[in-house]
């Protein structure tokens, strides 16, 4: 390798004084700065809280969206969140978690299973608004679902389908293969080691994973404001195929406006919002140490 | 049909035996959603991307300097989204790459077990926080504070964007990066020392270029992020295609020309309705492309070390 040389050579005449002091300067550098932006989020949630805190009450949980702020609540959008998420979890975990399966303890490993693999690395890379166009073409057109939380819930199964199969994967692949081998040598088939053995050992990290993809879910917008989420919508949705609005479109609504009043129901719904996000990943996090602890 | 509690041995191997080969096929097709979900992408952007070009020259779209698809009368020039775009991701990425990268640093090579232990729930928490969210910060915060700076600021603008988008992608380069610099053997820093570097010494001429794949790769990653993002941007930087050299007025990007027209009563299967195909498959071929990249970066220039 050449780095040794090149460290010696023009770096001889500098004196030892002057290396250090540089030295110093960029560490301290490098910290300020990294200090600097957790220091933003500190600014962030300072900004919410100042701004909404005060128009968090029952009446904010449990009222419609309104013209008049001091009416306007977000029980619809909670009630559309939920619906959404627990669709979404539905449709994705299945299907993304039966897809690491297949790929890491089914398929042959030859062109055809590296195609697939990176496929789905492109899917997750794929901008959500593009996911919001196909929604609308195919979902609410192509099939006819409508506007309705079908269509919605669908549309964000795909988007955060990559996500899922990813992280599985990943957590299958740390179950030790000598756990596959007692098995198999025990008579059991694939299916039989996979079902007792591989997946509840991956379980902590495949559990990680979900959680994080859904929280993912809860907080985009674009795909939803594409397939033409309402923003108004004065009822709680009763069945998967009623129209719908969440969270993140009623805060998009109210940011958009100009008035003062409606940034300060944003910043409450953003904090309510917040709220549920981080209670899902503190649930992962938990789950996460809890897991790290039982390997060592 | 046979009766059941005669065989009862042999009907459970059978049972294992239809049961195998049903769920490998049913995982398999699992697998399918995700080819399926990529060929849709391409067939429906590639199907009505033609119908729109049979209608507006390609080079009308490419080339053109105005777009003013809505109104008579209309033109498709496509370089006023491309630039609003351009000009949100420069400025995204001249704010977080540096800082971005300086925080990698701090966290791999600087920071004790227990400020990292801090700073890195917290960065991973930054990155959680959903873009509609930070578009509330933008309209709120960012931009009545570069209005002290700039007082000609216009309420929408693309300073702003840039610097929301520039704040959103940072905790991504900056987790990313950590993670490439700290799989760098600590055997390389200490070679280094011992030949009597000091820690700035070992680190920009040791560690980040031993690191430059993991690093480079999320530099694009994010570029590729910041290029898709919607939310954020509509909500600061505005609707107003602009392009002209400028960063305190109202531009618009790709992404938020999208928003418009899906919310707008744009009638299915008009002139207009197909611009919004036209723009999306650009955008989807640039981040594929920048994507693909990173991809080929990781895996061309990884330093594999023993």
């Amino acid at each position: 390798m050449p780095l040794s040389i090149e460290l010696s050579k023009p770096k001889q005449r500098e004196s030892l004084n002057k290396r250090h002091f540089k030295a110093k300067i960029f560490a301290r550098f490098c910290a300020c700065v990294t200090w600097m932006g957790t220091a933003l989020l500190l600014i962030l949630l300072y900004q919410i809280f100042s701004d909404g805190l005060s128009w968090l009450d029952w009446d904010f949980l449990n009222n419609f969206p309104s013209r008049f702020p001091e009416r306007a609540g977000i029980k619809s959008a909670l009630a559309g969140t939920i619906w959404l998420i627990s669709l979404v979890a539905v449709f994705a975990i299945p299907v993304g978690v039966a897809t690491a399966i297949y790929i890491e303890e089914f398929s042959k490993k030859n062109l055809l299973s590296r195609i697939i693999e990176l496929n789905i690395s492109n899917l997750a890379g794929v901008p959500s608004i593009v996911y919001g166009i196909i929604g609308l073409t195919i979902f609410v057109r192509g099939l006819s679902l409508e506007r309705s939380l079908i269509s919605g819930a669908l549309t964000m199964s795909l988007l955060i389908l990559p996500v899922i199969i990813i992280a599985s994967i990943e957590a299958i692949k740390t179950v030790p293969i000598s756990i596959r081998s007692a098995a198999f040598a025990l008579g059991a088939t694939r299916w039989q080691t996979v079902w007792s053995h591989v997946l509840p050992a991956s379980f902590p990290g495949i559990l990680t994973g979900v959680i994080l993809a859904l929280s993912r879910a809860i907080g985009e917008t674009a795909p939803l404001l594409m397939i033409g989420a309402l923003t108004y919508v004065a009822f709680v949705p009763e069945g998967p195929m009623d129209s719908f609005t969440a969270l993140p479109i009623q805060i998009f609504n109210w940011v958009s406006r100009p008035q003062e009043e409606f940034h300060q129901l944003a910043a409450a719904a953003i904090i309510v919002l917040l709220t549920v996000l981080l209670a899902m990943n503190s649930v992962a996090i938990f789950v996460r140490h809890k897991m790290e602890k039982k390997l060592q | 049909m046979t009766t059941p509690a005669v065989h009862l041995k042999s009907i459970s191997k059978g049972r294992v035996r239809w049961l195998e080969p049903l769920i490998h096929s049913g995982l398999g097709f699992c697998t399918l959603i995700s080819i399926i979900t990529t060929a849709t992408i391409v067939f429906v952007l590639a199907k009505e991307s033609f119908g729109f070009f049979q209608e507006i020259a390609p080079s009308e779209f490419f080339f053109g300097t105005s777009w003013v698809p809505m109104f008579k009368p209309s033109s498709f020039g496509v370089l006023p989204l491309l630039w609003g775009t351009l000009i949100v991701t420069f400025g995204a990425a001249l704010i977080s790459i540096p800082i971005g990268l300086a925080s990698a640093i701090y966290l791999s090579e600087y920071a004790s077990a227990g400020k990292r232990a801090v700073i890195k729930p917290l960065l991973e928490l930054l990155a959680g926080i959903p873009t509609v969210v930070y578009g509330y910060f933008a309209l709120t915060f960012i931009t009545p504070a570069l209005k002290v700076v700039f007082p000609d600021l216009q309420v929408f603008n693309a300073l702003s964007g840039a610097v929301v988008v520039g704040v959103m992608v940072l905790p991504m380069i900056a987790t990313l990066s950590d993670n490439a610099l700290k799989a760098v053997p600590d055997s390389l820093r200490q070679g280094a020392y011992a030949l009597g570097a000091t820690s700035y010494e070992v680190t920009s001429q040791v560690v980040v270029p031993a690191g430059l794949s993991g690093v480079m790769a999320s530099f694009i990653l994010a570029i590729s992020r910041a290029i898709g993002e919607t939310m954020a941007v509509t909500l600061a930087a505005g609707a107003t295609p602009n392009l002209s050299f400028t960063f305190l007025e109202s531009i618009q990007t790709m992404t938020a020309y999208i928003v418009q027209v899906s919310m707008g009563d744009t009638p299915a299967g008009g002139v207009a309705y197909q611009t919004m195909f036209a723009v999306a498959g650009l955008l989807f071929v640039i981040t594929l492309t920048l994507n693909i990249i990173s991809q080929w970066i990781l895996e061309r220039y990884r330093e594999v070390y023993q």
